[in-house]
């Protein structure tokens, strides 16, 4: 047991040390779908209360199961579709009578 | 490790570097709705997996009927209310649907502590451990991110704080430590393990309490941290690597966006949790306050200003986005532009309810994202700048940020004064949640327009067209 505990803190520093790495070049533009696009992330708790369920027994445990699947369901599901909903709303500027945009429609978009 | 089993484990990893590419994509509006999707379909086969490996009974689990009709029941409740308030949530709300995912996804991450410990009795001193930070951590992200939730809703808004709230809180988080101890030594005894989450519950409380709306940034930066970090710890306990993984992404994002809050403030987080300014943000003043002489505008004259500018920057506030004025606000940017004028937004850090907040607002209403402009990016373009328009801004425009010795010293400021001159919407001269009068009126280059933003941008937007057809 000791030892998977160790395995477990090496996954997890070295995650964090990923998600620092990665996460820090976000534009500040994209930090609300970011954060909210992280919640549905955080929404793999739904794999833990799966795993759970097949070990739960007793009235408390099934009640603590059904809470539990219902919160990883609502995280996982409402996160991704609201990011998803918010994401699609940026867009980049239309081709405008303006000559100042170069972009051409359907063109590859060069990023930012 | 037999073949099934290694094929799970493989889907996991494929899992977590969805996840892990999903953020990276986000490092541009242009591929970041396709890495929202990546971090998705990493989620479907992540839960496929796992549905699939105790389905067929790995590690003594055993599905019986009864099992999975609870577990449906729950996931099916669940991510229906998840798709409803998804697809109708207003985007002035985003700040209060993060909080209530932030709410739900640490309260899981503390049943699943609390279940496991019911289940197995006896953890060992580092399951113990993880259990233990699990159910605390969790424990004050549901409670404080449904606090917040109500506050952000408008509920509570107010910093509430009574005499002896700090010591009360010292007590609780000592009691919490003190069980938590226990259990880890082995305590055995699930009411200990119960009176830990109890007291971690009312310490979220009385967190939050406190804090008034501006600071909300950094609160729900901070508790986006929590619930990573009670995820990962979940993922200890039940020795998962992905909840490990995806935990600790979420941690290090929700670390990241609460320094980047805080430092936009100049406030330390800290100095946040332990209660802010000690006022809420637009309180009512008379109109004309004090300070020096202050100019205001007509808007025929406001409008013809920034008809015949080369280069206009707006400066959009929360202000504009509880006015529901960003239609208006992107309507002038487009009559402005059609005359020939270069648009574009400043928008501070700070801008709005939570990170990045005033962006997705504005992209709601049509603004493409290459306009939108972040301050460091943008404070160089002021000096270039014809006409600064700010609608519902304030204390992150004040000038006395670079000076010592005031409410806003040392805040990260947009150089609006840079601009050659500078028009500001405001219904009065009431000052900001800082509490202090903005140096930027007095400017002898500053005209206000006294009007509401909405009501403002309108007939701007009108005067606007008169001059442009």
């Amino acid at each position: 047991m000791t030892g998977s505990f160790v395995g477990d803190m090496t996954i997890f520093v070295l995650a964090l040390l990923v998600g620092f790495e990665v996460i820090s070049k976000v534009p500040a533009t994209l930090h609300t779908p970011l954060m909210s696009g992280a919640n549905s992330i955080h929404g793999v708790v739904l794999v833990g209360v799966v795993i759970l369920s097949g070990e739960t027994h007793g009235v408390l445990g099934y009640v603590l199961l059904f809470i539990a699947g219902a919160f990883a369901a609502a995280n996982v599901v409402g996160g991704y579709v609201v990011t998803d909903r918010m994401l699609q709303m940026f867009k980049r500027r239309p081709v405008v009578a303006r000559a100042d945009d170069r972009g051409a429609p359907g063109g590859k978009d060069p990023a930012r | 490790m037999s073949h099934w089993e290694t094929g799970i484990r493989f889907a996991s990893l494929f899992g977590a570097v969805c996840f892990v590419i999903g953020l990276h994509l986000m490092n541009s509006p242009a591929s970041a709705r396709r890495g929202n999707q990546v971090s998705a379909f990493g989620m479907v086969v992540a839960v496929a997996a796992i549905l699939l490996s105790v389905g067929h009974g790995d590690s003594g689990a055993v599905m019986d009927a009864k099992r999975w009709i609870v577990l449906l029941a729950g996931v099916s409740v669940g991510a229906a209310y998840g798709l409803y308030t998804a697809r109708t949530v207003q985007m002035t709300s985003m700040p209060q649907l993060v909080s209530l995912f932030n709410a739900v996804g640490g309260g899981a991450a503390a049943l699943i502590a609390i279940a496991e410990y019911d289940i197995h009795t006896h953890p060992s001193g580092g399951t113990a451990t993880a259990t233990v930070l699990d159910v605390v951590i969790g424990g004050i992200t549901f409670t404080g991110s449904l606090l917040a939730a109500l506050k952000l809703q408008g509920h509570l808004s107010q910093p509430v704080s009574f005499p002896g709230s700090r010591v009360a809180s010292g007590l609780l988080a000592a009691t919490a430590v003190g069980g938590a101890g226990w259990v880890i030594a082995g305590a055995d005894r699930k009411l200990v393990l119960l009176g830990v989450v109890i007291l971690a519950m009312a310490l979220g409380v009385l967190t939050v309490l406190p804090i008034g709306g501006a600071d909300m940034p950094v609160v729900i930066s901070l508790l986006n941290a929590f619930t990573g970090t009670a995820v990962a710890m979940a993922g200890f306990v039940l020795s998962n690597a992905t909840l490990t993984i995806a935990g600790a992404l979420v941690g290090a994002s929700g670390s990241i966006l609460t320094k980047l809050m805080a430092d936009a403030m100049n406030r330390s987080v800290l100095n946040i949790v332990a209660g802010g300014f000690g006022t809420g943000d637009g309180v009512a003043a008379v109109a004309g306050g004090p300070g020096g002489p202050v100019k205001s505008i007509a808007v025929d004259d406001a409008a013809l200003q920034l008809a015949y500018a080369s280069k206009v920057i707006i400066v959009p506030g929360y202000g504009l986005a509880a006015a529901q004025a960003q239609h208006e606000c992107r309507e002038l940017a487009e009559v402005l532009e059609s005359h020939g004028v270069d648009v574009s937004y400043a928008i501070h850090p700070v801008a709005g309810r939570m990170p990045g907040h005033m962006n997705v607002l504005l992209a709601e209403a049509n603004v493409p994202y290459d306009q939108l402009k972040e301050m460091e990016e943008v404070n160089s373009e002021f000096d270039r700048t014809d006409v600064a328009l700010v609608v519902g801004a304030n204390d992150v425009t004040n000038p006395a940020a670079r000076r010592p010795g005031n409410a806003v010293s040392g805040m990260p400021i947009l150089d609006v004064d840079h601009a050659k001159s500078i028009i500001v919407i405001k219904r009065s001269m009431a000052s900001g949640y800082a509490g202090i009068d903005n140096e930027l009126y007095t400017d002898p280059k500053t005209s206000m327009f006294f009007a509401d933003a909405k009501k403002g941008l309108a007939s701007l937007v009108a005067a606007a067209k008169t001059l442009v057809a």
